[in-house]
């Protein structure tokens, strides 16, 4: 076994044996290590919490509910700014602000890519409800600003239209 | 490990305007190579900035965030000569962090 938990923890690269080792410490997720239905990689993905079942999800309802909400609003309080025509899918600058109290979430979400989810940022009470980041989209779509506000979820969109993908070949 | 990220940090008016951009493939996992081989999925999932050790935005990002990500925040209270700190972690286990002090 390894004697401390922690420094395994922060190791950036380890082999297959140490997980295998080290994961009999995290219960469960060992247990599936072991089994070997879970990669060395991916149980350590696991580890920094990536919400795989939403970025999971193929369409706007199912990735609502995979972040924590039921249903959601249409808002005129979220600006969602970006291109009209984006010439190159693989770039789309897309931003997020809103005017809404308590923002904890903010998640660009691109209705026809292979998956819904391109990113999802949760704020402190001290950031600003404020994002920008940059997206690929395989093909002219809606776009989707969708923001936790006291707990629940609001959304403005926006039609990008795109001239040439970017999902590559 | 990665190359550097470079990041821009400002304060105007107790904001903080922080602009990120990472060096990073984001492969979807999607993609086929020349050969018609499926190129393995590697991207970024988490990324969190933090000042003064407290955490101000944490992240998941999906293979959809573009190859070599730009992201751009703002928070409330912090102060110039102070450092912001923007850490990265992807698919593969691979991780960086890299800090800015505030202009």
């Amino acid at each position: 076994m390894i004697k401390d938990e922690k420094e395994f923890g922060m190791k950036a690269t380890f082999t297959r044996r140490q997980a295998l080792q080290g994961g009999a410490a995290y219960g469960a997720l060992g247990l599936f290590v072991a089994a070997g239905l879970v990669t060395p990689q991916q149980a350590l993905a696991q580890q920094a919490a990536w919400n795989k079942a939403a970025f999971d999800t193929t369409d706007i309802d199912a990735t609502a509910k995979a972040l924590g909400g039921g249903g959601f609003a249409p808002s005129d309080k979220i600006t969602l700014t970006g291109p009209d025509i984006a010439e190159n899918g693989a770039v789309v600058p897309v931003g997020v602000a809103t005017t809404l109290p308590n923002v904890t979430q903010i998640a660009i979400l691109v209705e026809k890519n292979p998956n819904t989810l391109a990113a999802n940022f949760k704020m402190s009470k001290d950031a600003e409800p404020f994002v920008t980041t940059r997206v690929k989209m395989g093909q002219s779509s809606n776009v989707y600003a969708m923001v936790q506000s006291d707990g629940k979820l609001y959304v403005a969109k926006k039609e990008i239209k795109v001239t040439l993908g970017g999902c590559g070949g | 490990m990665g190359n550097p990220m470079r990041i821009r940090a400002t304060e105007n008016g107790g904001v903080v305007d922080v602009k990120v951009l990472m060096s990073h493939v984001m492969e979807t996992g999607q993609r086929k190579d020349t050969a018609g081989v499926a190129v393995p999925a590697h991207f970024i999932q988490t990324v969190s900035a933090t000042y003064n050790g407290a955490m101000i935005m944490e992240a998941d990002w999906g293979p959809a965030v573009s190859k070599d990500p730009f992201w751009n925040f703002k928070f409330k209270g912090g102060k110039k000569g102070d450092k912001v700190t923007v850490k990265w972690v992807d698919n593969k286990g691979d991780s960086r962090t890299d800090e800015a002090v505030i202009a």
